[in-house]
């Protein structure tokens, strides 16, 4: 099992064959009070590794229900999500170890307020993956340091500002050295002067090489850091193409109803 | 002039034989027969009592607290099968528990407690602590699971999204914050069961109410047993109240 991994890692290295596949996600349908509700209308999508997936849409799209469903925070009702050759949605599936693998960063940050920044970042490593204080501590202060929030490892969330929270949050996410990175409208709930720092953190991990899959309004940010934009409208991904193709030449009327209005 | 000197003469001979009214009150209530002691034992129940029915209100609370959010946070994620089952089951029990302590009078269930199913031991204490504990924990119940679900359910999402269980995510994320929201609530309800043990009476149990009660039976003087159990418990309440705000205090600090 191990040697084909490497095989496959160093195939790819050699001779940049089409990328592994993380997530499969197979005719993904979300309903809500029954069947009245239909969040997500049949989605399949596949999302490589090193990949920067930005889905974006109108609001009540079910662009967030699909990143949700990504690592089952919703369930989905119908439909398989596959990540890393695991089916996920298979109940017979501890999702706490998939989970741990996979990053999420939310629309309102989410810290823990009743901890410290450094206790938000170290709990998890300390508690699920068994590093001892002074490792996680060590892999925290580095994290902060990348982001700039050193001097801010003894506050409370509610002593920063929102751009902060989602900075600490996003390398939070990152102390357990997740696969990929999943963005529930990281710069949504910021005041328009935040949203650059944050942008810039995750334009940096998205060098870096992480898979990240990213909601977003942030039309910028989509051409300019997206290797493949979904666009979703009423449950269903209505186009799917390289940014550059996504924003010159939209071929589905209603993207091109949606591009007229944000750009 | 000299009117007035009568006057405060008089004043005082009044404000004297009032004096010495309740100082033969004050020994016959609590010094003749060491009557004192009765207060005493009687105070020590109350707290024993209190405290170890706030302990097993607690440890119930937690319980049914915990199966009623669990159930309500889960049900509808839930796969069928015999886990959602035995939930099921646990959280109709929880329902019933609630429906009856809060819908009967704890003065019932104490005497039901004590002449029914307890009928054949005379261990008036334990009955009285299982009584108030029992009835306690349906409410602090209500109290936790009202602190659990007011905690913004992204945090929860924050915690598994990380990889915690369910079981972690309460332990490590959601009790503590819902814990701080609860405190003011749950003090309340700790200091209103410290006076409804004054009811233990109603089984011959020598609490502080009853000492107060036996001592005004045995001297035909109402007014100084009576008062004094009275500013007992009013000293006790007062000292909770503050030590919670103490607690309270330090517990919002920590966020600043």
């Amino acid at each position: 099992m191990n040697a084909d991994n490497a095989n496959i890692v160093e195939a790819v290295e050699t001779t940049e064959a089409p990328a592994e596949k993380l997530i499969v996600v197979d005719n993904v349908y979300k309903f809500y009070n029954g069947k009245k509700i239909v969040a997500l209308n049949g989605v399949s999508a596949e999302i490589a590794k090193g990949e920067v997936v930005v889905v974006v849409g109108p609001s009540g799209s079910g662009k967030s229900t699909f990143l949700r469903c990504l690592n089952l925070i919703e369930n989905p009702s119908e439909g398989h999500i596959i990540f890393d050759g695991v089916d996920i949605t298979d109940p017979q599936v501890d999702i706490n170890i998939h989970r741990q693998r996979m990053g999420m960063v939310f629309q309102h940050f989410n810290l823990f307020p009743h901890m410290t920044i450094l206790r938000n970042m170290t709990i998890a490593p300390m508690k699920l993956r068994g590093l001892t204080k002074e490792q996680a501590e060590e892999k925290a202060m580095a994290l902060l340091e990348k982001v700039g929030l050193a001097d801010r490892a003894k506050s409370y969330p509610s002593q920063l500002s929102g751009g902060q929270k989602q900075r600490i949050a996003i390398v939070r996410a990152l102390c357990m050295e997740p696969e990929v990175m999943l963005f529930d409208e990281p710069t949504s709930a910021l005041d328009p002067e935040m949203v650059g720092e944050v942008l810039d953190v995750m334009k940096s991990l998205a060098n870096d090489g992480m898979t990240m899959v990213v909601v977003t309004h942030e039309m910028g940010f989509a051409r300019e850091v997206g290797s493949r934009i979904l666009f979703m409208d009423e449950g269903q991904i209505l186009e799917e193409a390289a940014p550059e193709q996504f924003f010159a030449n939209p071929k589905n009327p209603r993207l091109c109803d949606f591009l007229s209005k944000v750009l | 002039m000299l009117l007035m000197a009568s006057g405060l003469t008089g004043l005082r001979e009044s404000f004297n034989s009032w004096f010495m009214k309740m100082k033969d009150e004050f020994t016959l209530n609590f010094i003749n027969e060491d009557r004192w002691k009765l207060l005493l034992e009687g105070l020590g129940n109350t707290l024993l009592i209190t405290f170890a029915a706030v302990l097993l209100g607690i440890v119930l609370g937690i319980l049914v607290a915990a199966v009623r959010s669990t159930w309500d946070k889960n049900k509808e994620n839930m796969k069928k099968g015999l886990g959602k089952g035995i939930l099921r089951l646990l959280n109709g029990i929880c329902n019933l528990y609630l429906t009856v302590i809060r819908g009967t009078p704890v003065v019932v269930q104490l005497l039901i407690m004590y002449f029914v199913i307890f009928a054949s031991s005379n261990n008036k204490i334990l009955i009285a602590i299982l009584a108030f504990g029992i009835n306690s924990g349906a409410y602090v119940a209500e109290i936790f699971r009202s602190g659990i679900m007011s905690i913004d359910p992204g945090q929860f999402e924050a915690s598994r999204s990380l990889g915690f269980n369910y079981a972690q995510t309460m332990f490590y994320v959601v009790l503590p914050q819902a814990f701080k929201n609860v405190l003011p609530t749950l003090a309340n309800e700790f200091i209103v069961l410290l006076k409804e043990t004054s009811v233990s009476g109603y089984i011959a149990l020598r609490d502080l109410t009853k000492a107060g009660d036996i001592i005004r039976g045995r001297t035909y003087s109402a007014f100084m047993p009576l008062i004094a159990v009275a500013l007992i418990y009013l000293v006790m309440v007062v000292i909770l109240s503050w030590l919670v705000g103490k607690l309270e205090r330090r517990l919002r600090n920590s966020e600043r």
